[in-house]
């Protein structure tokens, strides 16, 4: 169990924290022709949107009630229902998340009555579900704000129902913050293995995996989870829940549905996968697949390879919890040792992250706890490179946002081959920073010193015993 | 800040198009709106002052979001690189602790960074429950005697633009004229020192140092870049120039305009982008100041940075001539660059006018001729139906629109201040060219536009055998 420290300080110095509405408009990024719509000002968009924009590499939609001064005053319900209205009219989404701000928090904005008096007004517009979501930003961090989206999500777009099992080969997936497209892509072709299929909430796999379509430009969003699949969850045979931030949700499906669910804190590393097929085993009736026991195994092959160079292994992490979880469990699993964990916001299950403690910080707490720890490895987001520099350390990126590296959207984590992968990455370099001893010259060597003689790589080391 | 404040900084007496109708800002439409706030534009005035602490005083999203994401470059201090906030909490709003934690806040900084000065940005939330940045900022600079600079710039307040604004009153209300300047080292060849003032250069890319040299040359001490690579001792000393140039930025004309008519510092407004600007820059220097041999060096070294410009630039101009562009910059910064490409040969078949007024457009037909098509729509789709229409082999515009181009499979070249490539001054120029034509001659458009084969209508492709 790990301890959970809350330094006292007044500054957030590096943060590493995201905002509760970026993570919720992720979340509605990931339904079909939906746009997530912030009720703030209309820098609350703008940074939300060059923030994606760099993450993802992609054009996204996002808008804004563009509050000024006076409808911050004066109330700003107006323009929400004039948001909506010129979304539905312009671009007839199928979704809009209305997702709110600090700004719009502070003020006291009821959005749920704002939707209403929209509703009342344009009776034209009943085709569009606008799913309204509170998520001021001074509580929370991404993660949250994406897990309280999905919520909303199932609150206004699942009806209660008794329908267990109508669909005999259809399962729910609830996907965390934590997984790129590239893990929905992974968790998707695993469940079809067995012959399953997934409604995936939300399936950013589908809306943002970067794909050149036919299409050369949609205000809304292109893929993602329709709005028609979500309100047949509840006929699904299983819930497969990735991520404890999602629990929430997951209690919610279930009690709207009865649906009964599979949870899963991680879906990275040998125990972890393990797991998750043995559910998709189960829920299935169906063996596991050759295939997957040969990527299971070439799992195990890696592991045996690669424990020479993450073994003991000093390990900083900084993220959200979902992913200080997984990352963490994957590394010990390893035997690498994690010696620095940072969250930007408080949660009981940080509790589970495999160290001593996890510090609810920014990226400077995490610099000064693991410069005292001699850390070799630092693991974050792309604010971390200068962490990383500072420390002297390598950096591998993982979370949000990564924007000085192309890619990092797209890649996958979860599942046998990822955490292969994973594997060889780390292992990679370790092998890059190892530290030769220096030679010593004996007094009786005769032949010229290094440097006057023509410079060797030392041989690679770690491989051959 | 008060209402009427706003409108009398929105009211600005040196913007040329302020008696046209354009004056002003609408307001924003909501579920319509793109485009950054007041606090964004704050920031990207004077996030680039290298040795301060830059403290946003807020909940997350607004640090969290945007921290680290702007390209300008220092060439010492990285303190303006560390992301700080006061990151309040939910309880920090609600029991009015806004005021504290920011004093503490600032101590803080003081204490672990030391910094020249310490700059606090208010924020929407901050400025909604009233918290008295002024007041506080005041009694932190009595208190530890560190300069705390307050930057009264809520999101809510308005545009990008007005942020720019009153980031500029800022400055010129707490910071310039508090120091004198030492007096200049003497130069080696015994000629006279002219300091100067930058208004409006952000050093994007280390872009400026393209020009520097050239000044440096000539003998003008740059007093202060506003902002670019610039000290805080420098702002201070801003009053003492004898020429300000104002980098095409009418946003900040407010600083230039008040210098001249409280410190008689005459300016002129002017670009570094394209060899005739260049040249244009460096005579308005020369003419303002008015030393006859300062003159004649000027002209000796246009003559010899062009004749060096027009031989680096001779094999581009071949593969660039006649080459179509669509330029959308939404405001007046197109000025500087339409100019840069007319010098490459290349045709200018649309423009961005969103901001312009009237007199601007006659500009923009007397310098691109009468058949230039004027966009007053920058939508995605609108953007992409006159690049079509005009046949354009290029478009220009902010990284906003990046993933527009290419998701089009259109070339794409960025010159917001996101980007990564300097492009002012005389070398500046052949990089632009340069990175104009790797985008244009790549071979990876034919490949993108092509279907896969087996696409292909199956009798087309028998017939075709």
């Amino acid at each position: 169990m790990a301890e959970i420290v809350h330094p006292k300080k007044a500054l957030a110095v590096n943060p590493l924290k995201v905002s509760q509405p970026v993570g919720a408009s992720l979340a509605f990024l990931g339904l079909a022709r939906a746009v997530p719509l912030m009720h703030g000002s209309q820098g609350c968009t703008a940074f939300g949107k060059v923030f994606f924009v760099r993450h993802f590499r992609e054009p996204i939609p996002l808008q804004t009630t563009a509050m000024d001064q006076v409808s911050t005053i004066m109330g700003a319900d107006e323009n929400v229902v004039e948001a909506l209205r010129t979304l539905c009219e312009k671009n007839s989404p199928e979704v809009i998340g209305l997702v709110t701000t600090g700004l719009s928090e502070t003020q006291g904005t009821d959005i749920h009555r704002a939707v209403r008096d929209f509703r009342t007004a344009h009776p034209e517009y009943a085709a569009t579900a606008v799913v309204a979501v509170n998520t001021p930003d001074y509580v929370g961090c991404f993660e949250s704000g994406h897990a309280l989206a999905v919520e909303a999500i199932i609150n206004t777009l699942v009806a209660e129902s008794d329908a267990v099992g109508r669909r005999q080969r259809q399962v729910n997936v609830l996907a965390s913050s934590m997984l790129t497209p590239g893990d929905i892509e992974a968790i998707r072709e695993w469940t079809e293995a067995f012959g399953l299929r997934a409604i995936v909430l939300p399936d950013i796999g589908d809306a943002l995996d970067g794909h050149l379509t036919e299409a050369e430009f949609s205000p809304l969003t292109l893929g993602g989870t329709p709005a028609s699949e979500i309100a047949i969850m509840g006929e699904s045979v299983a819930t497969l829940v990735i991520g404890g931030s999602l629990n929430k949700a997951a209690d919610l499906l279930k009690a709207r549905t009865g649906v009964p669910d599979w949870r899963f804190d991680s879906l990275m590393g040998l125990d972890a996968c393990d797991d998750f097929t043995m559910a998709l085993a189960q829920i299935s009736g169906r063996p596991v697949p050759p295939r997957i026991d040969r990527h299971r195994a070439q799992l195990q092959d890696a592991m045996v390879d690669c424990h020479f160079m993450l073994g003991f292994a000093r390990v900083a992490l900084a993220g959200d919890p979902d992913l200080l979880i997984q990352m963490g469990r994957f590394l010990v699993g390893v035997g690498a040792e994690v010696v620095a964990a940072v969250s930007p916001a408080k949660a009981e299950r940080l509790a589970g992250v495999p160290c001593e403690k996890v510090i609810v910080g920014d990226l400077e707490d995490l610099e000064n706890h693991a410069r005292g720890a001699g850390v070799q490895l630092l693991v974050a987001n792309s604010h971390g490179t200068e962490t990383a520099r500072r420390l002297g350390v390598p950096l591998l990126h993982a979370g949000f946002p990564l924007y000085d590296l192309v890619g990092g959207y797209a890649r996958t984590w979860v599942g046998y081959r990822a955490a292969r992968q994973a594997l060889f990455d780390l292992a990679n370099i370790q092998l890059g920073q190892h530290h030769e001893i220096e030679a010593y010259r004996s007094f009786y060597r005769d032949d010229p010193a290094a440097g006057e003689s023509h410079v060797c790589t030392p041989p690679a080391i770690g491989v051959v015993h | 800040m008060k209402a009427s404040d706003i409108q009398a900084l929105l009211d600005e007496p040196a913007c040329s198009h302020n008696t046209k109708e354009k004056s002003g800002c609408a307001r924003p439409k909501p579920g319509a709106t793109a485009g950054g706030c007041s606090f964004d534009g704050a920031q990207i005035a004077l996030l680039p002052i290298a040795d301060v602490a830059h403290i946003v005083h807020g909940p997350i999203a607004c640090a969290g979001s945007s921290w680290d994401n702007r390209g300008t470059r220092s060439s010492g201090p990285a303190l303006y690189r560390i992301g700080m906030t006061t990151d309040l909490s939910e309880t920090d709003v609600i029991m009015g602790r806004g005021e504290k934690r920011l004093f503490h806040a600032i101590k803080q900084a003081i204490d672990t960074y030391s910094p020249a000065a310490v700059f606090v940005y208010n924020t929407c939330v901050t400025a909604l429950i009233g918290d008295d940045v002024e007041a506080a900022c005041r009694a932190a600079t009595e208190r530890w005697g560190t300069p705390v600079v307050p930057v009264d710039a809520a999101g809510f307040y308005g545009t990008k633009n007005l942020g720019n604004r009153l980031a500029g009153e800022a400055m010129f209300k707490y910071v310039v004229g508090t120091r004198e300047p030492a007096p200049a080292r003497p130069r080696p060849d015994g000629r006279p020192t002219w300091d100067i003032n930058l208004i409006g250069e952000y050093n994007i890319a280390g872009e400026f140092w393209h020009v520097l040299p050239l000044l440096d040359e000539l003998g003008y001490r740059v007093l202060c870049t506003l902002s670019g690579d610039a000290r805080f001792a420098d702002v201070q000393t801003m009053h003492r120039a004898k020429v300000t140039m104002v980098v095409c930025a009418k946003a900040l004309l407010n600083v230039a305009r008040k210098l001249q008519e409280q410190h008689g510092v005459p300016y002129f407004e002017g670009s570094f982008y394209g060899v005739l600007d260049m040249n244009n820059a460096l005579r308005d220097f020369a003419r303002l100041i008015g030393d006859p041999d300062l003159i004649a060096r000027t002209e000796v070294v246009i003559a010899r940075e062009s004749a060096r410009a027009d031989a680096a630039l001779a094999p581009w101009r071949e593969r660039l001539r006649g080459r179509r562009v669509l330029l959308y910059t939404g405001g007046v910064k197109s000025w500087s660059i339409v100019s840069a490409l007319q010098d490459l040969g290349m045709k200018v078949v649309a423009t961005g006018t969103k901001k312009s007024t009237e007199e601007d457009k006659a500009r923009i037909r007397e310098l691109m001729g009468e058949d230039t098509k004027m966009i007053d729509d920058g939508s995605p789709k609108a953007l992409l139906s006159v690049f079509r229409e005009y046949r354009a082999d290029i478009l220009i515009a902010g990284g906003r629109n990046l993933y527009t181009a290419l998701k089009a499979r259109i070339p794409f070249l960025d010159i917001n201040q996101e980007r990564e490539f300097a492009y002012a001054g005389y070398s500046g120029m052949v990089e632009l060219a340069r990175q104009m034509a790797l985008s244009m001659e790549s071979p990876v458009w034919q490949a993108v536009r092509r279907p896969a084969p087996w696409a292909q209508p199956i009798s087309g492709a028998v017939l075709s055998a």
